[in-house]
This record gives structure tokens, C-alpha cells and sequence, in this order.
């Protein structure tokens, strides 16, 4: 009777988590969605908990478990709650490798005891006594857990500043080696003499630690989204290995669910930024940097005043707000919904144009537009904003840079070519918020900021944006 | 290779299960406009927490004399939780912001 509750549970589970995902690919469900996938969660684990049995015994340990996930999900909780919205990225990789990591435990654990039934038979090998596919969704769910933990750590520590891009001279031969490497000592470990067998599994987790963090180090910071979504598929794979080995289906449907879902996911961002994933992966977009670093001279660009500004904004008819990271950076999401009300009740009509790619993530700067409050109607993607910029009067850019690098369409040689990007040039007039002259994160010039149509305006984005609100109300 | 073709007959129904369930995922995001991919990727990430199942029963049914198994458990059960409990708070903080204007969107979403 109540193993059957817990297969009911279970298949409640894999429902929402179906469901949950379809929801969250519309704007309109996607907040339902979640919170019907966290309700199919609960009651899997609560399930979990006190209905599961295994060959007539439940289960014990019940103040370790509730321990364990007391601390879990106050910390959790926590985190999830304080982080900055900026910040939202290295906080799904960080959670993300969590994950890996509860999936390599797990095959750690189930390893050491199979190991420690049948160690005492000195000559033998461990393929005597277990079966292949038992082996291998232990052995896989370690080591893809452990790329996944190790590859997300390090994603985590690039995109909070705290690990710098490297990368050296026929890396991806190394990488390639310690793939075979990790490879190797796991058809090893099943394939020799069982007393061996514990120390060839802890190479082999090592081993997947180390492909981890060489597999990340040198993806540029720009592309570290898509990696993220790829280790996200990863940790899915990685669960769903769990699921086989306990024979249960929820985790099992999960994890795949994930795997495909993350997989298919990563291939859209990548098409999002016209590259493709081979690209991202062996990273040339760090590559070639260098070679499109010696710059032309590029001739002068002019700057503009505040008041300036403030008088051809509140006379135009109407203008378009591009914003990329610096407004992310600069919190700047309230100043600039300010500025739009105020250019509006002067009659002027006031819209965003937003790259798919633009800030760190794709999505990014709707999420920060949305808390803001800015209404959904005023956000234009990327091919409705390129029909607007012909009649449009001023381009205002905080912060955003490659998104609207006309080396994209004109250059074959820049590394972002072919990346669609936002035709601001079609526009009248194009003012430039930037705090300095540096280049953006794929690291080149910009010529848009040197063509006559063009003003700069150096600053902090939320600064500059409540100074001109303030030049605006004086006119 | 007889041992492998054991294991595929008995587990068949996962493997079915496995195979359908790429489809289900493959269709059910392929419509997602890209201001959604962030939520999307954080809510699938929260999903992937189910591991934490595995984690519980490994915990569960170590011995009492196990110290291995009771330490790696615990920190699997705290890892999982702060995959599972992170990600959908996380996703939802995200969400909220969307909340009250997302319907009118829902005809322009491709």
C-alpha cells in the first residue's frame, strides 16, 4: 500500500516536472510552471522519506537526513534571496554544481559499497561479480557529476570576477588526454584486480575534476551563459544515471528532462549569438582577440553634455533605450523606467530595443527591465527593434557595446562577425553612455563610437541617467 | 558484452523511458522565446535537483558504523537540497518580476 502512495508520488513528480517545463517557456505561465515543478519536488522527497523501502526495510537516519536538508535549504534559501540580480547567473552555475556534486557523491557512495562486499576476493576482478550497466551508472553519474561540479565552480569564479580567462598553447590535446585519461582508469577500475579497484575509482573522480576545470578555463567570460546551460545538461545526465541505479523514475525522468531540455537550450543561445557550439567550446573567441587588437586608427568621436542631451531627448518624437551590462552593473534599471515616464508625459514615445544576448545572459536585461516595473509591451526583440531605428530620432545606449558593433556586418575579420546585432546606425542620432573609451567583452573597438551620427557620454550609467532626469524636469 | 545485453533486457522500461523523455524535452522548451532562457535554464536547473532522491536513500540506508557513507550522505543530502531549494527560489525571484505583465504578452511569445 504504501510503496504504491510512493509510485504515485513519483509519478505525480514526473508530471509537474513535464508540465512545469512546458510552462516555463511562456511569459505568461512560466512563474506557475515553477512553482508546480517545486510542488511535484516536495512531495517526491517527502515521499522519499518515509514511504520508501528497500527489500522490506525503510529507511533510517532520519535526523542526518532532516540535518542535512535543514542546512541545505536554509542556506539555499538564503542565498537565492540576498543575491543581486546581477549576480542571478554565477548564482544558477554555483547552484548547478551543487548538483554534480550531490550526483558524485552518490556514485562514491554506492561504489565504496560494492567495493567493500567484494574486496576480500583478492585475485578476482570487479567485472566478475557486477553487471556492466550497474557498473557504468555508477561510474558515469561520478564522473559527469564531477565535471559538472568542477566545470560550474569555475564558471561561477569567472563570472564573479574571482578567476581570470586562461589558456595556454595546444590545450585542447591536453584536454583531449585527460578525457582519455579519465576514460581509462574507469574500464580499469572495473577491469583489474579488485583490491586496486577503490584507488582507480578515486582517480578516475580526480581525474573528471580536473577535465572540469580545463574544460571551462578557457571559454571566454561572454560565452560562460551557454557553458553554463551545457553543465546544467550534464548535471541532468548525471542525475538521471541515479535514477537507473535505484531503479527510480522520477529521478530518472527528471534527469533526462533536463539533459534534453538543457541541450536543446544551450543550441538556441548559441544561435541566439550566431555561433555555434563547437565554436564556443574550443573558444575562439579569446583566440582571436589578439589578432583584432591592433586597432586602425579610428579618428576622433565627440562627446555630448548632459543638458545637450536632456534638450534633443525631450524634443525628439520618438527615442529608443538600448541597454546592456553597464545598466546591470550600475543598478541602473529604476533610473532609466524614471527617465522613460518623464520623456512620455512629454509626449514622447519611449521604447526598448533589447539584444537576445545583451548583459550576461540571455534574457538578462528583461529580467532587470521587468523588476523595474517597465511595462512588457515597450520591450522590443532584436528584429522588431531593426524595423523601428529608421524612424527613430535618438538611440540612447547605456552600457551595451558588441550588441551594437557594426564590425559584425562589416568585417570578416572581427571575431563577433555574423552575430546579428541592433542596427542602431539606421536611427537619426545615437548618444553613447559608456563610463570610459575601454572596449566591451569580446574585447575590440567599436566603430560606431567614432562615426559623425555618433555622441558619447562618459559615466556611470544610473548616474548619468538621474543627472539628465534632472536636466530634463529644469528644461 | 552478454552482460550488457542482459542489463539493456533488464532495464528496458528505463531505457524506453530514457528515449522518450529526450522527445518530451526536445518539444516541450522548443518554442521558448529568448527572453525566457535564463528563467528556463535556472527552472530546469532546480529540476535536476531531483537527484536530492538518491542522495535521501543513500543516506537512509547507511549503516550506523559507516562512517563514509554517513558523511558523504549528509553532505549529498546538503548539496541537493541547495540545488533543489536554491534553484526554484532562485527561478521564482526571477519570475516575480514578470508577474501581472506577462499576460498580454502571451500572443507575441512565438
Amino acid at each position: 500500500m504504501e510503496v504504491s502512495i510512493l509510485t504515485l508520488c513519483y509519478l505525480f513528480g514526473s508530471v509537474t516536472f513535464i508540465i512545469g517545463l512546458k510552462m516555463l517557456s511562456n511569459p505568461a505561465t512560466a512563474r506557475n510552471g515553477n512553482l508546480l515543478a517545486a510542488a511535484g519536488m516536495a512531495i517526491a522527497i517527502v515521499g522519499t522519506i518515509f514511504l520508501y523501502e528497500e527489500e522490506g526495510k525503510k529507511l533510517g537516519n532520519y535526523p542526518w537526513i532532516f540535518g542535512g536538508i535543514l542546512v541545505g535549504g536554509i542556506i539555499g534559501t538564503l542565498s537565492a534571496k540576498k543575491v543581486k540580480m546581477t549576480a542571478m547567473p554565477e548564482m544558477v552555475s554555483m547552484f548547478n554544481g551543487m548538483g554534480g556534486a550531490c550526483a558524485a557523491l552518490i556514485s562514491t557512495v554506492e561504489f565504496d559499497h560494492i567495493y567493500q562486499t567484494y574486496r576480500a576476493v583478492e585475485t578476482a576482478w570487479l567485472s566478475d561479480f557486477v553487471q556492466a550497466g550497474h557498473y557504468l551508472t555508477i561510474i558515469a553519474g561520478a564522473i559527469i557529476g564531477s565535471v559538472s561540479f568542477a566545470g560550474s565552480m569555475i564558471a561561477w569564479g569567472k563570472l564573479s570576477g574571482k578567476i581570470k580567462d586562461m589558456s595556454f598553447r595546444g590545450q585542447h590535446i591536453v584536454n583531449l588526454l585527460v578525457l582519455l585519461l579519465v576514460l581509462a582508469a574507469a574500464v580499469f577500475t572495473y577491469q583489474y584486480n579488485v583490491g586496486y579497484a577503490q584507488l582507480l575509482f578515486y582517480v578516475t573522480v580526480g581525474l573528471a575534476l580536473i577535465y572540469g576545470v580545463l574544460f571551462v578555463m578557457p571559454i571566454g567570460g561572454a560565452d560562460m551563459p551557454v557553458v553554463i546551460s551545457l553543465l546544467n545538461s550534464f548535471t541532468g545526465v548525471a542525475a538521471a544515471c541515479g535514477g537507473f541505479l535505484y531503479n527510480n523514475k522520477v529521478m530518472l525522468t527528471g534527469g533526462i528532462l533536463v539533459g534534453a531540455a538543457g541541450t536543446l537550450l544551450t543550441i538556441l543561445m548559441c544561435k541566439a549569438m550566431n555561433r555555434s557550439l563547437k565554436n564556443v567550446l574550443i573558444g575562439s573567441f579569446g583566440g582571436s582577440t589578439v589578432a583584432a587588437g591592433v586597432k586602425k586608427d579610428q579618428g576622433s568621436f565627440k562627446e555630448i553634455t548632459l543638458s545637450d542631451t536632456a534638450v534633443v531627448m525631450s524634443y525628439a518624437s520618438k527615442v529608443l533605450i538600448v541597454p546592456g551590462y553597464g545598466l546591470a552593473v550600475a543598478q541602473a534599471q529604476h533610473a532609466c523606467h524614471e527617465l522613460e515616464k518623464l520623456l512620455e508625459s512629454k509626449g514622447v514615445e519611449v521604447k526598448y530595443a533589447i539584444h537576445p544576448v545583451a548583459g550576461r545572459m540571455p534574457g538578462h536585461m528583461n529580467v532587470l527591465l521587468a523588476e523595474a516595473d517597465v511595462n512588457y509591451d515597450k520591450l522590443l526583440e532584436m528584429e522588431q527593434a531593426n524595423d523601428e531605428f529608421p524612424t527613430t530620432d535618438i538611440v540612447l545606449i547605456l552600457g551595451a557595446n558588441d550588441v551594437v558593433n557594426p564590425a559584425a556586418k562589416t568585417d570578416p575579420s572581427s571575431p563577433i562577425y555574423g552575430m546579428p546585432i541592433l542596427d542602431v546606425e539606421l536611427a537619426k542620432n545615437v548618444v553613447v553612455n559608456k563610463r570610459s573609451m575601454k572596449p566591451g567583452y569580446a574585447g575590440i573597438e567599436n566603430d560606431l563610437f567614432f562615426q559623425p551620427k555618433t555622441s558619447m557620454l562618459f559615466g556611470d550609467a544610473k548616474k548619468v541617467l538621474q543627472d539628465l532626469i534632472g536636466e530634463i524636469k529644469n528644461l | 558484452m552478454e552482460s550488457v545485453l542482459r542489463w539493456i533486457a533488464d532495464n528496458q522500461q528505463m531505457i524506453y523511458i530514457v528515449i522518450l523523455m529526450i522527445f518530451v524535452g526536445i518539444e516541450v522548451i522548443g518554442h521558448v522565446p529568448s527572453v525566457l532562457h535564463t528563467p528556463l535554464m535556472s527552472g530546469a536547473n532546480a529540476i535536476h535537483g531531483v537527484v536530492i532522491i538518491g542522495a535521501i536513500i543513500v543516506m537512509g540506508k547507511a549503516d550506523h558504523n559507516n562512517y563514509l557513507a554517513l558523511i558523504l550522505g549528509f553532505l549529498a543530502v546538503v548539496v541537493g537540497t541547495l540545488n533543489v531549494v536554491g534553484g526554484f527560489v532562485v527561478t521564482n525571484r526571477m519570475l516575480e518580476m514578470f508577474k501581472g505583465k506577462g499576460k498580454k504578452q502571451n500572443t507575441s511569445s512565438k
